[in-house]
């Protein structure tokens, strides 16, 4: 039998796709991700490190080059990076003190887009996500059927779901079974 | 299902979001190892339970994951304000002191 030296790593939902007429469920790209906390005073020397500022309204977010940061509590902030580079070095350096731990492969991330789409997180989620409510830019800690997720509306019509990996599988079944019944 | 608002995400929120975590403005005492028996328990088991205007303690467990506290009606299970931790107790009329 052959033997391979290299190790193996399979997404967690790699291949998975759900596409309806309304809407569609398909797993996010890799991203680096870090989960940080700031008390206030450090808030300034964190954000220029980052390279934009950090967000201070509860269930907001900012963006700058493939970057950004959800606010999920008054010193607490999940950051998501898709441009491929990593988050950790340029934080390394910041001397105010924060605690920034890499969660990038804790998080599987799910985008549901389409005309349907809030239909489809609406099946399990119980917060108002109306667009007048949860405008674009929007994010929050919240519940997704049995699970918590973090929430975060990148589009009129596309949401992103952020879960921990081991409830993935529940998550995108979930999603792809709320997208059959969605209409608009 | 009940909306309860958060003081510190500053809006009504469902209440799978929330977790209920005891009565409020107990005040841990300084002097625990030399309590008698009776003073101990007092401050760690007994409670108030008084029938309508409680005092509690909520986590938004769900969302910013942050403790405040809440005053809520037993018998409507109305809310009747929150406030954040650390806050002054507010004096409600009809409420057990």
């Amino acid at each position: 039998m052959a033997r391979s030296n290299e190790a193996l790593r399979r997404p967690a939902l790699e291949g998975r796709a759900a596409s309806h007429a309304w809407v569609s469920v398909t797993p996010a790209a890799p991203a680096s991700r870090l989960s940080l906390r700031t008390p206030a005073d450090s808030v300034g020397a964190v954000s220029k490190a980052l390279g934009f500022a950090l967000p201070q309204k509860p269930k907001t977010s900012a963006q700058k080059n493939g970057r950004a940061a959800l606010w999920l509590g008054p010193d607490e902030w999940l950051v998501i990076d898709e441009s491929g580079s990593e988050i950790s070095p340029a934080l390394g350096k910041v001397k105010a003190f924060h605690s920034a731990v890499d969660v990038s492969h804790r998080n599987v991330g799910i985008v549901v887009s389409g005309p349907g789409a809030e239909a489809t997180i609406a099946a399990g989620c119980p917060q108002d996500i109306l667009l007048a409510t949860f405008p674009v830019g929007a994010c929050s800690r919240t519940v997704l059927g049995k699970i918590e997720i973090v929430l975060w509306r990148t589009g009129d019509t596309t949401f992103r779901v952020e879960c921990w990996r081991s409830f993935s599988d529940y998550a995108f079944t979930f999603l792809s079974e709320a997208a059959r019944d969605a209409a608009v | 299902m009940l909306l309860i608002r958060c003081p510190y995400c500053e809006e009504e929120r469902p209440e799978l979001e929330f977790r209920h975590a005891g009565e409020a403005h107990l005040v841990r005492p300084g002097n625990i190892a030399e309590m008698s028996d009776e003073d101990f328990e007092g401050f760690f088991f007994i409670r108030q339970n008084p029938k309508g205007l409680v005092y509690e303690r909520w986590r938004h467990v769900h969302g910013c994951a942050r403790f405040f506290n809440a005053v809520r009606d037993t018998v409507s299970d109305k809310f009747v304000t929150t406030y954040k931790a650390g806050e002054k107790k507010p004096v409600i009329k009809g409420a057990a002191e």
